[in-house]
């Protein structure tokens, strides 16, 4: 959960150095967590950051974006972003600002795509290549993956949670599905959007594929005993309740928006 | 991982005064301070707006209004006015006294109809009262109200899967529960609509330019020929607008409904009445 203590720097976030240049891979939840960013990244290399690649719309992966802005520095993200900023962006820097406080937030600000995914991109950072694939709504609708084929490491940004609850803001069935397609890609390990920063592939899917697919039979069954989406909410999933971080925050919301997704099968 | 903050980390930052960058937009949060009081600050001059003077009673004993004290989505907010003295009430308003847009809803039952209750759900832009106004067949107002506090000061009350609801737009579904007491006279239906029902808020990043306003301005459902419930809809009805309700079907064969959107499309299908009982035919 983002606060005044964390100062917005709950989600993984990194970079991939090719011969020529630096992709980072989200950016934080703050101007200030994209500088931390930037340092590491000058203490490892002095090559320039040529993409900065978005993973999805919230705040904890993009809002360090403003830190990497300037000239040659392409920012990429999937076809739908730009739609999903529109609707989120200046709601996100308010209530990210009462969350973690305006300090922290000093700098922040909405840097818009230059360069959108609507299917498969390859970039090249010299002799190194990142495949970025522009994913079906899932975790959101504008989720992206990027694959560094170098060392077969697949970064998923939030389309795989471990340890905090999994955060539906898109499709159920969508993520379902995707989680289990996911599964099925080689990797030697991934880099999930929250939980440590690298996990073995497949097995790091397991547990949020459980989660998913309880909360979806779970509600089927609730729609079709007749239950208000208030009731569905209230008790839908919990059976998966362990082994989750925040699990009350997030549990009844991911009900509520797989209920009004489902009702419609 | 979506922004959510609590209560106590707003009032750690209460004294400041935000200033609302988007005011015009009123995407915004409200003021901190807002957030962590009940206010009823907008509810005086939106009252002289849809009530002028006419008094307004308390309504307790009319209705009551059904809302999570936390909202869990500022999306998805499901809402429910129970215990509708059937038969008594002509319309139901809902206002959201903090939404850019604050009527919701206004809601028109036939007396035949006997509504009991009525389960809708709304978009909550940030920590505000809603309320539902009743006004009798004679012309009485009378008000019950519950205070919600939107997930985390404001969770952006946006589109879940806009492709979707864009693709399918205009779909309709109508959900006939069985009842749970067969000697019960009452019915319960559930209309759902396909529809982004976009606020016109969304500013484009990439151009700087406003998706326009884009709902469900007009639902009438209708019995036999009659109308049964009309709705007049805005903008803070969730995507996907759904109304589930409870009524006296009498001997209705046929439900149908009605649905129009601010772009002048309208949608249209009928259904068989699921569930009569021999007496009814």
């Amino acid at each position: 959960m983002p606060d005044g203590d964390n100062r917005g720097a709950i989600a993984n976030i990194g970079f991939v150095i090719g011969a020529e240049g630096v992709a980072v891979i989200d950016t934080g939840g703050s101007y200030c967590d994209g500088m931390g960013l930037k340092a590491a990244i000058r203490a490892r290399t002095a090559l320039p950051v040529t993409y900065v690649i978005n993973t999805h719309v919230h705040p904890d992966h993009i809002f360090g974006n403003a830190a990497f802005a300037g000239e040659g520095v392409s920012f990429v993200a999937h076809r739908n972003l730009p739609r999903a900023l529109g609707e989120r962006g200046e709601h996100g820097l308010q209530s990210y600002a009462e969350q973690v406080g305006p300090e922290a937030m000093q700098g922040t600000k909405i840097i818009p795509p230059t360069e959108l995914v609507t299917d498969t991109l390859r970039l090249d950072l010299g002799g190194r290549a990142l495949v970025l694939i522009a994913r079906p709504a899932a975790h959101t609708d504008a989720d992206l993956t990027v694959f560094d084929e170098a060392t077969a490491t697949l970064w998923t940004g939030d389309l795989i949670f471990l340890d905090h609850i999994p955060v539906l803001d898109g499709s159920l069935k969508g993520w379902l599905a995707l989680t289990a397609a996911l599964m099925q890609q080689p990797a030697a390990r991934i880099v999930p959007g929250h939980g440590p920063p690298s996990a073995p592939w497949p097995e790091a899917g397991e547990k949020q594929l459980r989660y998913l697919q309880r909360l979806a039979e779970d509600l089927r069954g609730a729609i079709r005993a007749g239950k208000s989406i208030s009731e569905a909410a209230a008790v839908c999933g919990t059976g998966e309740k362990d082994g989750w971080q925040l699990f009350g925050a997030y549990n009844s919301r991911n009900a509520l928006t797989g209920f009004a997704e489902l009702e419609w099968d | 991982m979506r922004p959510m903050s609590q209560a106590l980390k707003a009032r750690s930052i209460r004294g400041l005064a935000w200033l609302l960058v988007a005011a015009a937009l009123a995407v915004a949060c409200g003021p901190a301070r807002a957030q962590t009081d009940a206010s009823e600050k907008n509810w005086p001059s939106l009252r002289e707006t849809l009530f002028g003077t006419r008094p307004i009673l308390d309504g307790a004993a009319m209705l009551s209004l059904e809302a999570p004290v936390r909202a869990e989505d500022a999306a998805l907010v499901p809402v429910a006015i129970t215990d509708l003295q059937p038969g008594r009430i002509k319309a139901l308003t809902l206002v959201v006294d903090e939404n850019p847009a604050p009527v919701a809803a206004v809601f028109t039952l036939s007396p035949e109809a006997r509504v009991r209750f009525l389960e809708t759900r709304l978009r909550v832009n940030a920590y505000s009262y809603i309320r539902a106004i009743a006004e009798t067949e004679d012309g009485a107002l009378y008000m019950v109200k519950r205070y919600v506090k939107a997930s985390g000061g404001c969770s952006a009350p946006a589109s879940k899967n806009a492709d979707e609801a864009l693709a399918s737009l205009g779909e309709l579904r109508l959900r006939q529960f069985p009842a749970t007491d067969p000697a019960s006279e009452e019915a319960e239906l559930q209309l759902q609509i396909r529809h982004p029902n976009l606020t016109g808020m969304q500013m484009d990043q990439v151009t700087g330019l406003y998706r326009p306003a884009h709902f469900v301005q007009t639902i009438r459902l209708s019995a036999d020929g009659k109308p049964l419930m009309s709705v007049e809809g805005a903008i803070s009805l969730s995507e996907n607008p759904s109304l589930r309700f409870k009524y006296r079907p009498g001997g209705a064969k046929a439900l149908a409904a009605h649905v129009e959107d601010t772009e002048g499309k309208v949608f249209e299908k009928s259904w068989e009445r699921e569930g009569k009982r021999d007496k009814d035919s």
